[in-house]
């Protein structure tokens, strides 16, 4: 009994230290940016961490009266990791806004934790359409896979092609990947076979040998970022791409980050996504070479794009909630549109989710160097797994 | 169909190279090295940084992919691996480990995390109609290489002068010395060459297993299992494990994809269960 | 001759009494350990992920440090005690306490089954035999989505207060208490049974396995015994991190998990029982440290940690401590 009442008195106490902590943050308003910053999808982080940064430096740390100051931490890119430093980082930094998380699990288990501490979550690279719907408190400036493979599947419908086969990695958005898009495809009137390869997969071999048996008029391909330049050469040492099967694939693939070192054999290949570094416009030229200014040349991919976008979110919406934290800031972020650098984009005031343009690309050699180069844009696509 | 068996066997055949190094550390020197994928990375990353940075041709940094691992290896050796040998296994994995991690750190710090890829030349892509069944020719090269490696060291180790020190001073060290033989000498070598071997696997395989920080961390776990099927007897029996274990898992993803890597981790357990020396091991 | 075996006995049980009695410097690190509950209220998340962790490496000392198994895959059932106590507060009962026993029991039940597969061989084999049963059970958790989340990990988890009273609250106060007791209880336990007649034949096989079997000490019913334990203990760790993050990913079976432990361990010392709490203090508060001054390069720092650790020598590491320890304890080891 004992115990019980000096818990509670404790929990009160602590109370009150958060509340008036809550006041006296009038100058500083921290983002805990959690990303994996080693490991496997250390790239992830790094990209985003990168944008951020550049981000506060173009804009002043300063907004609405408050000091921006990002918390930038490592998850190594484990869920428990992620959920545990989100927890610390509320109650310990009190910070006023999470943000990053790279990979759909992290996102997921820090979902119940933005709820329940009523903390704005910023998702800025996973991409499993469920993630908004697990708290009133996430919104999203990345993308889904639907978002992206629905309009794909449409438009590979349109190009005649009938039969397709999916390869795709044994995890959450690959199955998304494949779900989504072989339902439209069905739904068109195509027919569509499925595979799906270990994500700790060194060797492409078997499975490319299931495609080349299959005989398929094309083949969309979702791997993670890495991994994508080792299917593709694969993929042509073994002479498919002149034997009739036409490789399209999800822009993971020809990540930014990576597509000038995968050479030739990346050359032509036709991709679905929702920014490109050669994106034609202002505003994407201006922050590309703001961003290679301050990183060593390095080419800021579709995650630092959703880096930069997400401090955006922040910004305006920390200016039309003068300065607010909590729920009004997630209010005042649902409905912001913005030029990104990646086109016009808006946060949907029901769902939280990001509404973007989702170009069709195909790699080509501008200035020596690979880029995606756009040439059809499906604009203004919601993320179609929600609202129907 | 032989087309999976083909494949199986290239796969199979780097895997051989990238473990054969240990299995010499390992077998021969009795020693745990689990920064062994830290020399194959070595070599990789040789080869990426000569090619992307200076140009060189993809066969020129073949020797360099080995020299530098080798060198590399020869250093740590005579530093800090030489005092480790009467250890016991337990600290050998814990120092090769700590090797591993600051490797992944060290190579993440100045090369970047991404996955660094090379090109591999013109004559070595594509593939080409052996009687009917499609061969690809950069995974010919690789066999006809590891088969090469293969024959070379098993002859160095069974008839050379060399190889029959190299077992006297693992079988005894202290009687080794006493016969005149330079023990520490023929320790080092063999460290470094194991390590230059691993190194060109490590160049090798970047096309095939792809080539980043977390390298050693991926493929340890294939090395350890070559090793201890094979037995660690002889070179023999890591050769024909890793060809068992490559044609299997290949094949295995080809027939039954569902069942992923399920093939080659109970193949090892059921392996180590029956027969605890390795599948292959003598007596 | 009778007067003669008495005396044996009787020293044997003073021994024995003298091992088990506890000393000052245990009833102190105790006592600051329950302090920090109320003491340190703005880091029960990290020290509620020590004490589980603690608990793991106490685990794993009871096989490597008392019985010399070498395992590089404990993580195995620290990751399906983790689902299974997941998957009860899901299915079954929220009950945090009935989750854990539940947990606890069937790594008991496991870890009896498996320990046939690794008491064969010597060092090496049972290394790469434990890591492989840790990565088949990865393979499985990852490939039966339906039961536990794969990839995207076990959702939905929601715990019930422990008794019923105390509710997991947002600062880890609750899941530290919650943790410490029950590290606390195993921990006792765990003393009571090294400093045991079974806990000196483990201590015999160690040194030298065929001795102790021709001294009469069932050599593998033993090291089953143990093992069986030491999963129970994995389990009741991996739930007690499923129940406090109300979570599992299907990291908790990744191998990194098991080299982590075995490096806590490592760090703290085997063979006393604190090396591995110490171990998993240091190794977390170090990574707090060194990963809030360089996020990316941390790893580096840990490795260098270990080869110096190695190159040093971790006995005499381990001999410094428990020297240390001794003189703290005005007893001996």
């Amino acid at each position: 009994m004992f115990r019980r009442t000096l818990l509670r008195t404790a929990v009160a106490a602590a109370g009150i230290v958060l509340a008036a902590s809550g006041a006296s943050a009038q100058e500083t308003f921290k983002v805990g940016l959690i990303l994996p910053m080693t490991g496997p999808f250390a790239s992830t982080g790094k990209q985003i961490a990168a944008a951020a940064n550049l981000y506060v430096q173009q804009k002043g740390a300063v907004v609405a009266g408050k000091r921006i100051e990002i918390v930038l931490k490592d998850d190594t890119g484990v869920a428990d990791v992620t959920r545990r430093i989100a927890q610390d980082l509320i109650v310990n930094d009190k910070v006023s806004v999470i943000a990053g998380f790279g990979l759909t699990p992290l996102a997921l288990a820090t979902a119940p934790l933005a709820t329940q501490a009523k903390t704005p979550m910023v998702v800025m690279s996973a991409a499993t359409s469920i993630i908004t719907e697990r708290s009133p408190f996430i919104v999203r400036t990345a993308q889904t896979v639907p978002q992206i493979v629905t309009p794909f599947a449409e438009w590979t419908l349109k190009q005649g092609i009938k039969r397709m086969a999916t390869l795709v990695s044994d995890y959450g958005p690959g199955h998304d990947v494949e779900k989504f898009y072989s339902d439209t495809f069905r739904a068109g009137g195509g027919t569509i076979e499925n595979l799906r390869v270990p994500l700790a997969n060194p060797d492409f071999a078997p499975f490319l040998q299931r495609i080349a048996d299959m005989k398929p008029e094309a083949v969309l391909v979702f791997v993670p970022s890495g991994v994508g330049s080792q299917f593709i050469k694969q993929f042509v040492e073994r002479g498919m791409d002149k034997s009739g099967i036409r490789l399209i694939a999800t822009g993971d693939v020809t990540d930014d980050d990576i597509l000038n070192p995968m050479g030739d054999v990346a050359l032509g290949l036709v991709t679905a996504h929702h920014y490109s570094a050669a994106h034609d416009s202002p505003e994407n030229k201006a922050f590309v070479a703001a961003f290679r200014a301050a990183n060593g040349g390095m080419r800021p991919n579709f995650m630092a794009v959703s880096g930069y976008d997400g401090m955006h979110a922040i910004y305006e919406g920390l200016k039309k909630s003068n300065g607010q934290g909590g729920e009004a800031l997630v209010n005042a972020m649902k409905g912001l549109s913005w030029m990104s650098p990646r086109g016009p984009v808006s946060i949907d005031a029901e769902t939280r989710d990001i509404v973007q343009n989702v170009y069709i690309r195909r790699v080509a050699r501008v200035d020596g160097e690979l880029y995606n180069i756009e040439f059809e844009t499906i604009p203004n696509v919601k993320d179609p797994a929600k609202g129907k | 169909m032989l087309t999976i068996l083909f494949d199986g066997i290239a796969y199979g055949m780097v895997l051989f190279v990238l473990a054969c190094g240990l299995s010499v550390t390992l077998g021969l020197m009795n020693f745990v090295n689990l920064a062994h994928g830290a020399f194959a990375m070595a070599g990789g990353y040789t080869t990426a940084i000569l090619m992307n940075r200076y140009g060189w041709s993809f066969i020129a940094t073949l020797p360099m992919a080995f020299f530098v691992p080798a060198l590399v290896g020869l250093l740590l050796e005579r530093t800090l691996y030489r005092r480790l040998y009467g250890a016991s296994h337990l600290d050998q994995v814990l120092f090769s480990i700590g090797l591993v991690f600051m490797a992944v750190a060290a190579t993440d710090y100045f090369m970047g995390s991404q996955p660094q890829l090379i090109q591999i030349p013109e004559w070595l892509r594509g593939r080409v109609d052996i009687f009917g069944v499609q061969v690809g020719l950069y995974r010919s090269f690789i066999i006809a290489v590891c088969g090469v490696l293969v024959i070379a060291l098993q002859l160095v180790l069974t008839q050379t002068r060399f190889g029959s020190r190299l077992r006297a001073a693992v079988d005894d060290p202290r009687v080794a010395r006493g016969l005149g033989i330079p023990v520490e000498f023929v320790f080092a070598v063999t460290f470094a060459v194991g390590s230059g071997i691993a190194g060109l696997g490590g160049a090798l395989g970047a096309e095939i297993l792809g080539l980043d920080p977390t390298f050693p961390f991926k493929f340890m776990i294939y090395f350890l299992i070559v090793v201890t099927v094979g037995g660690t007897s002889s070179l023999i029996g890591p050769f024909l494990a890793a060809l068992l274990l490559g044609i299997a898992d290949v094949g295995g993803k080809y027939f039954v994809p569902e069942l992923g890597a399920f093939v080659i981790y109970t193949v090892m357990i059921v392996v180590l269960v029956f027969r605890p020396k390795g599948l292959f091991a003598r007596g | 001759m009778a007067k003669f075996a008495d005396s044996v006995a009787d020293r044997a049980a003073a021994s024995l009494l003298k091992r088990g009695r506890w000393r000052p410097a245990e009833i102190l690190f105790w006592l600051v350990a329950f302090g920090a509950v109320y003491a340190l209220p703005g880091h029960h998340l990290i020290l509620n992920e020590i004490a589980i962790i603690g608990l793991f490496a106490v685990s794993l000392d009871l096989i490597l440090g008392f019985a010399g198994i070498a395992s590089l895959g404990h993580a195995a059932f620290f990751g399906v005690g983790a689902y299974a106590a997941g998957l009860l507060a899901i299915h079954v009962t929220a009950d945090p306490v009935l989750g854990l026993v539940f947990a606890t029991l069937l790594m008991a039940v496991v870890g009896y089954v498996s320990s046939f597969l690794v008491l064969r061989g010597a060092d090496l084999t049972r290394l790469m035999v434990t890591l492989g049963v840790a990565l088949v059970f990865g393979e499985i958790a990852n490939k039966n989505g339906w039961l536990t989340g794969g990839a995207d990990g076990l959702q939905g988890i929601f715990m019930a207060p422990v008794f019923g009273v105390f509710e997991f609250d947002l600062f880890g106060r609750t899941a530290f208490a919650y943790s410490l007791v029950v590290t606390f209880l195993l921990f006792v336990v765990a003393r009571r049974i090294v400093a045991s007649p079974f806990g000196l034949s483990l201590l015999a096989i160690r040194d030298n396995p065929l001795r102790a079997r021709a001294i009469g000490i069932p050599v593998n019913a033993r090291l089953s015994a143990i093992y069986a334990i030491a999963a129970a203990y994995a389990g009741a760790a991996g739930a007690l991190l499923a129940q406090s993050a109300q979570f599992v990913s299907i990291d908790v079976l990744a191998f990194h998990r098991s080299a982590d432990v075995l490096l806590m361990l490592v760090i703290g010392g085997t063979g006393y029982l604190y090396g591995g709490i110490v171990g998993a203090i240091v190794f977390k508060v170090l990574q707090e440290v060194i990963s809030d001054w360089t996020p990316q390069y941390w790893t580096f720092w840990v490795g260098a940690l270990l080869v110096v650790l190695v190159l040093v020598g971790r006995d005499r590491v381990g001999a410094r401590v428990s020297q240390l320890w001794a003189r703290l304890g005005r007893g001996t080891r």
